[in-house]
């Protein structure tokens, strides 16, 4: 009798760890990446976001209208400038597959020293900046930082910066366009931002952490002038 | 079919006897002292309050403990956003100023492992410092310590409630010594890389609402230039013309 005992014991303990070991206590749900690969051997792939219903997001403190209603955006001069937005993203098949912030700043002191007077930076505009983190739970983070002005054609283009997991030994760069409803026909639909990116891959980094990116011109070679166009 | 109902019983006591073992798992014990403290470098401290009413806006998938806040902020219902949470932050330095902004995105890592004592998260933050640029953190975190110490002890309790004094170190990689990654983005932090480490303080903590008296620290050594190179330089990697007038770099 004790020996059964005890071997229910030896076999309940054996269950429980076999089963901490074999079943994942997390798995996140995965859409399949929807990838075009460029003849440079880069990877090319589009996100959007579907305005206003993907928009979680809209503080400033000049901000014409505050998102989601009830917000209270700091009442902090130190904010001022700050247009802070967060997005849910999807992927070309129109599903949710990741969240994006984007934070527009002005205001900020230059940190270069032959520029004795940094009202006068500001007021050129040299210090603005346009920042995307793209989140997905499955894949990992993207930080990208935008070329303050719009091309004439409306798109800003930005290069990656930093990178987390599946993104951590990549370079490249990510264009933002404004598109218009016209052409859709999804209910309620204002227009959308149409986020592509253009990756290559960094030979012997870490792909595990976080991969920074050169921050010079020419710097990253998806953003040189061998990028995939 | 009595040797049956023994053994029946002799699993289930090793059921509970296993579950003990991985709760109480000496070996899963975290370090609490961050290796940023010994550092010669200098470091930035920034504080922020992990109780979700106190931030700016917190959502998760609207089924979680913690409520999303605002009330009427856009949840993340969909499935591979489910276990994910963001929040948007006031972020204060070392003399409780306001220094910036933080957004931080978590979510629930597929390389949790309960048996080795790895509750883990990978989360990255965005901090923009107005007057100075920005940073991005990117970290792996393990909650195990605190789920243990503080979350268990809520549910245990007859008052859904914790209370008490419960300090840790949150980031659990991706570096050896176990902090977490930052890049400079902008402004002076522009080419620069170093790493960070994520500690919370928690006094307070209901099954009802969350956390209810938790602060958190971000601090960051910066230590030089990027892997991929760049000294810390003034940010001209696009060329730096004037926004006409009324023009905005904003949707």
């Amino acid at each position: 009798m004790i020996k059964t005992y005890v071997t229910g014991i030896v076999l309940g303990i054996v269950a429980v760890f076999v089963a901490a070991y074999l079943v994942p206590a997390v798995d996140q749900h995965r859409e399949s990446s929807l990838i075009a690969v460029t003849p440079n051997g880069g990877i090319r792939e589009a996100f959007h976001i579907n305005m206003p219903m993907d928009r979680i997001v809209v503080g400033a403190r000049d901000a014409a209208s505050i998102v989601p209603p009830g917000l209270q955006w700091p009442d902090d001069p130190i904010v001022d400038g700050i247009h802070a937005e967060l997005f849910k993203l999807r992927n070309a098949n129109d599903t949710v597959i990741g969240v994006a912030s984007r934070v527009a700043a002005t205001g900020g002191r230059v940190a270069d020293e032959s520029v004795a007077d940094t009202t006068v930076a500001n007021e050129a505009g040299a210090n603005e900046t346009v920042e995307w983190v793209l989140h997905f739970p499955a894949r990992g983070s993207v930080f990208v930082s935008m070329q303050p002005e719009a091309a004439e054609n409306g798109h800003r283009v930005g290069r990656i910066r930093a990178g987390t997991r599946e993104f951590g030994d990549l370079e490249g760069r990510l264009t933002e366009r404004w598109v218009g409803a016209a052409s859709e026909r999804i209910e309620g639909l204002s227009g959308r931002i149409e986020l592509v990116s253009q990756f290559v891959g960094t030979p012997g980094s870490d792909a595990d952490g976080v991969h920074a990116s050169d921050g010079t011109p020419g710097g990253g070679r998806a953003g040189s002038e061998e990028a995939p166009r | 079919m009595k040797y049956f109902f023994v053994l029946l019983l002799g699993f289930a006591t090793g059921v509970v006897v296993a579950l003990a073992l991985l709760f109480f798992n000496p070996i899963a014990s975290q370090r609490t002292v961050s290796p940023l403290e010994i550092s010669d470098n200098e470091l930035i401290v920034f504080a922020y309050s992990a109780v979700a009413d106190d931030t700016i806006v917190y959502t998760n998938d609207g089924d979680s403990i913690v409520r999303p806040h605002p009330e009427k902020v856009l949840q993340l219902w969909e499935r591979p956003i489910s276990r994910t949470t963001v929040f948007v932050t006031m972020l204060s330095d070392s003399r409780t100023r306001s220094a910036g902004i933080g957004i931080k995105f978590r979510s629930d890592s597929e390389d949790t492992r309960l048996i080795a004592g790895k509750a883990l998260a990978d989360s990255v933050w965005y901090l923009h410092l107005p007057g100075r640029g920005s940073l991005f953190v990117g970290q792996r975190e393990n909650y195990w310590s605190f789920l243990r110490e503080v979350v268990a002890p809520a549910y245990w309790s007859s008052a859904d409630h914790w209370k008490g004094q419960w300090f840790g170190k949150l980031t659990a990689g991706p570096n050896a010594l176990g902090t977490g990654r930052v890049s400079g983005g902008s402004g002076e932090f522009q080419g620069l890389s170093g790493e960070a480490v994520e500690t919370l303080s928690a006094t307070a903590f209901s099954l009802d609402v969350g956390p209810v008296a938790i602060d958190g620290t971000l601090t960051i050594e910066l230590s030089g230039a990027s892997a991929a190179g760049g000294a810390p330089t003034t940010d001209r990697t696009y060329p730096a013309r004037p926004l006409a007038n009324g023009e905005r770099a904003s949707f």
